[in-house]
């Protein structure tokens, strides 16, 4: 099939829980790629994104690179959606927003249990830290949000074809979790 | 004749005394809630039951219902403020719902959810609060604090006692405990006090028990909070 919908997806300041929890359309898989091409994704292995659809966001910010990499889905991606609790609201990685970023590399790679050769990382490819872990709707405008730790499988595929199908996506109760 | 008004066009009677909330509960109406339950003075607070009163936003809990009042409720505008004010809720403490205990059996989670609240909207505050642990059966997140005083209102008014109350104004607002120390320890709470089963969050715990009822079995994983506040609140005068 020509023209087919062209989607990408990235995992920021996330577990890849959520693309995890996306493979478990299990095979409803083979009847998405018959309408849906990946683009730049963890699950092609593309690393950056051309003109698309659909760009599904993992996570939340918390380095210079995960700002980059969401500016760049914003210009290359029709619709943009926060997928899970991380890119909604900074999820678990933003409980260190209250501790000063000095103090969480010191207990990390300096005075942390069981660290060997204590050094904190300072390599110039590494990206560098932001202060705190911020959701992905205060950096680019969002156009949808699917909540949940993370969102089951069935909101990735209820959004998707409502989407695909051409309606505008809407979840029923069942399928809006938080946790 | 019995004196009556009207919810959303539907006629609903009431008695002297009753508020619009108490009415509306009597006749299975529900009007979004979280600060108020029906054995406790209303506080007002939360705003959440914010319902227009011929053409005026009143707080449905606290405005005494009046013979012929129209109230409208369940509007396309109340709706989004509501959802407004519960996503301010939400960005002004700290809500991380996957690491909650209380989550599933949350009163402001199952709010949002009734709402089809998908998103925070507003900037996140990322409040910088402490957890009361001191306790050996009770402890207190203050993350999760969201100022309603049922707990204030259950230790006063249920257990006879004074365990908590609301310091600070705006921004400042928190909630303390009567005890010099300012630890939870050195009150007279007990762990069967209403005050610590009425939270309607995950502000005030009990240990040991978070996790007895398994994630996905809880209250509002399959029933809406409507149906459960319905069920289970019973407004003055009875219903």
């Amino acid at each position: 099939m020509a023209n087919k919908i062209r989607v990408a997806t990235t995992s920021l300041a996330g577990c890849f829980g959520c693309h995890m929890s996306f493979l478990d359309i299990d095979e409803r898989m083979l009847q998405l790629v018959e309408v849906v091409e990946f683009d730049r994704s963890p699950l092609t292995d593309i690393e950056h994104c051309t003109h698309c659809d659909i760009g599904l966001i993992e996570g939340g910010v918390c380095n210079s690179e995960n700002v980059h990499v969401l500016r760049e889905f914003r210009n290359n991606c029709k619709i943009l959606v926060a997928v899970g609790a991380c890119a909604i609201n900074g999820g678990l990685p933003a409980m260190r927003n209250h501790i000063p970023l000095e103090e969480c590399l010191n207990e990390a790679y300096l005075d942390g249990i069981g660290v060997e050769n204590p050094q904190i990382p300072s390599d110039i490819e590494l990206p560098l830290l932001l202060d705190q872990v911020r959701p992905i709707h205060e950096v680019v405008k969002i156009d949808y949000f699917l909540p949940g730790c993370p969102p089951s499988a069935d909101v990735f595929w209820k959004f998707l074809t409502d989407l695909i199908e051409g309606r505008e996506p809407s979840l029923p109760y069942e399928l809006v979790h938080y946790d | 004749m019995s004196k009556t008004i009207t919810i959303d066009g539907k006629t609903i009677p009431f008695e002297d005394g009753q508020t619009i909330m108490d009415a509306a509960m009597a006749a299975d109406v529900y009007i979004p809630h979280l600060c108020h339950q029906p054995e406790f003075t209303p506080h007002g607070s939360c705003k959440l039951c914010t319902v227009k009163v011929n053409g005026r936003n009143c707080s449905a809990c606290t405005f005494p219902a009046m013979d012929g009042q129209d109230v409208l409720s369940e509007t396309k505008e109340l709706i989004d403020d509501r959802k407004k004010i519960t996503q301010m809720l939400f960005v002004e403490g700290n809500h991380f719902c996957p690491s909650c205990e209380k989550t599933g059996n949350c009163q402001l989670q199952a709010v949002a959810y009734h709402l089809n609240m998908l998103d925070n909207h507003f900037p996140l505050f990322y409040p910088d609060r402490n957890v009361d642990a001191s306790h050996a059966e009770v402890m207190i997140d203050h993350n999760r604090c969201i100022f309603c005083a049922l707990c204030v209102r259950a230790s006063q008014q249920t257990d006879g006692k004074n365990v908590f109350a609301l310091s600070g104004r705006g921004i400042h607002k928190h909630l303390i405990v009567n005890a010099e120390s300012g630890l939870l320890k050195d009150t007279d709470v007990d762990v069967n006090d209403q005050a610590v089963h009425i939270c309607p969050t995950g502000a005030i715990l009990v240990k040991r028990t978070g996790y007895q009822v398994p994630i996905g079995e809880r209250i509002y994983d399959h029933q809406q909070i409507d149906q459960v506040a319905l069920a289970s609140e019973h407004p003055k005068h009875g219903k």
